[in-house]
């Protein structure tokens, strides 16, 4: 089937259009981030870690279902401006997700397929998986303090597709002739919205925890006070990310052995240690290594946050080296 | 003796706990990860052997050096399997352990409640008139109908949930096990080879007709099922135009298949992503490229040879390469050539096709006479010419029917046309079902193990000075899932139902 046209160009004009919510939302979060302030105090925060490790130690693990505070980072109403800047910051976020999943829908049509394809479809996806995992998040809790964070490594990512990544709507080589493209890379796509998500968090912590840490041992917050101070609490933080994180990990093992399946069926093999694979198991290994790590005395908080990011590191590096650099089999960026 | 001997096992006793402990899990996972980075930025043999000899003759210093540290083998090496090894013992030694804990608590009543409820982490209490042996029975069975294990003693209660944690944390480790066994013996009981077939021509599954065949180590030949084939078309289509002019867009071969040399023939397409499959063994459809037909003769107009010579594909574009050995001839006659689906017309810088598609073909060839060799009793590969001892008596480019009228009276080769060829890869893998289901179980299990939340709940009543009962509701999460206080505010909402709470009198 033939190309349409109009509608490859009108979703690259959608992609615009989203980059140009995208930016506004974070001129919103930015405001709101400096003028958002936490509810309870660092100094607060601080103490109460230090009082729940002892809890810890008495063999229960920390749930902080009820913190003695609320530790939510909401501008009190003397801060109504902050507040206002984040709600604005999440309609233009959401406003902007809608865009960018109609440039991928219009991708899909133009070509008569699913529109990832190429490492210039799938960057398109993944962004639009990030707004989405923040979207979902943000419905059960108030992420006005994390916006900011998220919409970046977006931008980003959309920046590189339309200079970098892009290429034109084509129909794809036969390898991809299968239904495990809607599963496999779908599942790919969603772990690395949800996972990058997860590693932002996982950064903020190690802030959070540095700063806190100070404060703990009596000394001044440092440099990253400021930033800090609009963060939630440090074990929030950890928490958010470990939950990310542990609810990802069986879909990206499930994305490993779908993509094993159909390489059974299109390579005659189900594992051969190509790049790509090498790389999604060396993911694999690190992120099993992060939930053992905070299993293990002496490895949560900082040390496993490391482990996280680590992983996610990986994660990038098998998307933009391994896609771009090294050859193998699964050589499907359309970049020449 | 006596003492050597418990000097030693003490010291085993702390090899396998360290072994065993989680932070010896953590550093293997870590080595794993490690160990795996060089297999994908070194070329590995088993996917890439060609590559692999190219980085050996770039690099005549390092290369062997690599070499025998196992870089372009890693997946094969010892340090890697020392790596996984230790990784499976130790995983297998807290696995097998902590089956047997699980299998006891299960078997077990949930524990004591204890001393002081007001300690944990939630906790919920109220003072009820209702008397303790009203309430206990009534208790205990609206706990149960919720789903949870409920012990209960004189004044309380005790109850747990989420035994299917563990039991799918233990599950997903032991699949893991039959994982590695299953790729293990997979390897070791199955077998794959690779063929080449030209339109018209046919395999017959025996090891003789392969081009490349790697038993496993417990594999036997006449394991191989008598199947056969031929390829009857093969088919492919290219993007025109636009930035990926030329990717490929679709792949598919014709072949007509015997499941046995007597039984009938059946006609199967087999396609990228659609395999045959056939007693046990996977065919795939893994490449293609052209086959031009040549008919030389000698001096005095014997044909001396005549087929389809495969040519091997080069570039995107298919421009392809291959020879046409005459061994019959005094002296032997060599051609070598370039085959170009879609020639460009241009040719000053060198051979090379435009496009994938044979919308031109063309061959170039050069003619060599001399010795090819064949003699020596050294396997010679039949897509490159030993032109050591022989010397070029010519050039020329043909497009299909023409003839090439061969310098000093040698004689004539003529292009008459080209067919294609498909490579095809055949695989016998008897571990992979169980690989799969094993990997479905790992996912199961991963799932409960992470999201199942394990949680204790206890309801101790006291009977007070004034006579009233003091109600309280407690309850403890084994892992980080949201929600505890909820759950102990609904069993305390259950409890209530019956102690309805009265106002203290203070």
């Amino acid at each position: 089937m033939s190309i349409n046209e109009s509608f490859a160009q009108a979703s690259n004009f959608l992609v615009y259009g989203s980059m140009t919510a995208y930016t506004a939302a974070m001129g919103a979060f930015s405001i709101s981030v400096a003028k958002g302030r936490r509810i309870e105090s660092l100094e607060e925060s601080a103490s109460r870690v230090a009082n729940a490790s002892h809890q810890v130690r008495m063999g229960a693990t920390l749930t902080l279902d009820t913190p003695a505070v609320s530790t939510s980072v909401s501008s009190d109403d003397r801060l109504g401006e902050g507040r206002r800047a984040g709600n604005i910051g999440m309609s233009l976020m959401w406003l902007a997700t809608m865009l960018l999943g109609g440039a991928i829908a219009l991708r899909g049509l133009a070509a008569h397929r699913l529109p990832w394809g190429n490492m210039y479809e799938f960057s398109l996806a993944a962004g639009f998986s990030v707004s989405l995992a923040f979207g979902i998040l943000s419905l059960k809790r108030d992420l006005r303090w994390l916006g900011l964070f998220i919409v970046i490594p977006v931008l980003l990512d959309l920046g590189l597709a339309m200079t970098v990544l892009y290429t034109e709507a084509a129909q794809l080589v036969p390898a991809l002739h299968s239904y495990w493209l809607a599963i496999h890379v779908t599942a790919a796509i969603v772990c690395m919205g949800a996972f990058t998500v997860a590693a932002t968090l996982s950064a903020l912590y190690l802030v959070a925890a540095r700063v806190e840490e100070r404060i703990a041992a009596g000394e001044s917050a440092g440099k990253l006070g400021g930033l800090a101070g609009r963060l939630p609490s440090a074990d929030r933080l950890d928490l958010l990310a470990y939950r990310i994180h542990a609810f990802m990990f069986p879909l990206w093992t499930f994305a490993v052995i779908a993509g094993a399946i159909w390489a059974e069926a299109a390579w005659g093999r189900y594992w051969g240690w190509d790049p790509k694979e090498t790389w999604a198991f060396i993911t694999w290994v690190i992120y099993a290594a992060y939930l053992h790590a905070r299993a293990t005395v002496g490895w949560r908080g900082r040390k496993a946050a490391y482990v996280a990011l680590l992983g996610f590191g990986a994660i990038v590096f098998n998307y933009f080296i391994v896609n771009m650099y090294v050859s193998g089999l699964h050589s499907y960026s359309g970049l020449h | 003796m006596a003492k050597v001997f418990t000097a030693t096992a003490a010291w085993l006793r702390w090899i396998w706990r360290q072994l065993t402990s989680m932070r010896t899990a953590l550093i293997l996972l870590f080595l794993l990860a490690l160990a795996s980075v060089p297999g994908s930025l070194f070329p590995q043999r088993g996917t890439s052997p060609l590559k692999v000899s190219q980085y050996l003759r770039d690099h005549p210093f390092a290369g062997p050096i690599l070499d025998r540290l196992s870089l372009f083998d890693v997946f094969a090496s010892p340090w890697f399997a020392a790596v996984y090894l230790l990784l499976f013992i130790s995983l297998a030694g807290c696995v097998l352990p902590r089956t047997l804990e699980h299998a006891k608590q299960i078997v077990q009543q949930p524990p004591l409640a204890p001393k002081n409820l007001s300690r944990l982490a939630a906790y919920v209490t109220w003072t009820s008139s209702v008397s303790l042996s009203d309430a206990l029975p009534v208790v205990q069975s609206a706990w149960k109908s919720s789903g949870w294990r409920v012990r209960s003693e004189d004044e309380w209660v005790s109850a747990e949930k989420g035994y299917s944690r563990e039991t799918g944390n233990l599950l997903f480790h032991l699949a893991l096990l039959v994982i590695l066994v299953a790729v293990g013996f997979g390897g070791a009981l199955g077998a794959k080879g690779t063929v080449i077939v030209r339109e018209g021509s046919g395999f017959a599954n025996n090891v003789t007709q392969y081009d490349t065949f790697t038993p496993g180590r417990l594999f036997s030949n006449d394991q191989l099922p008598p199947f056969s084939f031929t390829l009857t078309n093969f088919k492919a289509a290219y993007q025109l135009g636009g930035q990926q002019n030329g990717a490929a867009r679709a792949f598919s071969a014709d072949i007509k298949v015997r499941n046995t040399p007597t039984a009938p023939a059946r006609n199967v397409t087999i396609e990228v992503n659609e395999p045959l499959r056939i007693e046990g063994t996977s065919v795939y459809l893994v490449g293609h490229g052209y086959a031009p037909q040549f008919i030389v003769r000698d001096a005095k107009g014997q044909v001396v040879w005549q087929d389809a010579a495969v040519f091997l594909p080069q570039d995107g574009n298919f421009t392809s390469t291959g020879v046409v050995k005459a061994p019959d001839t005094v002296p032997q006659l060599g051609i070598q050539g370039f085959f170009l689906p879609t020639a460009s017309g241009d040719s000053s810088r060198g051979p090379r096709s435009m496009f994938p598609a044979p919308n031109n073909p063309q061959v170039f060839l050069s003619a060599w006479s001399g010795d090819l060799g064949l003699d020596g009793g050294i396997p010679q590969s039949v897509y490159q010419l030993d032109t050591k001892a022989m010397t070029r008596i010519g050039i020329e480019e043909l497009k299909p029917g023409q003839t090439w009228k061969l310098p000093h009276g040698r004689g004539t080769v003529a292009f008459t046309g080209f067919k294609e060829w498909a490579s095809f890869s055949i695989t016998r893998d008897p571990g992979k079902g169980f690989a799969l289901v094993a990997a479905f179980l790992a996912i199961f299990g991963l799932t409960l193990s992470l999201l199942v939340p394990r949680r204790r709940m206890w309801l101790r009543i006291t009977k007070q000075s004034d006579g009233s009962n003091l109600f309280e509701v407690a309850g403890l999460s084994k892992t980080e899932a949201p929600g505890l206080l909820d759950e102990v505010q609904r069993l305390a909402q259950q409890v209530k139902a019956i102690a309805p709470e009265v106002p203290s009198v203070d």
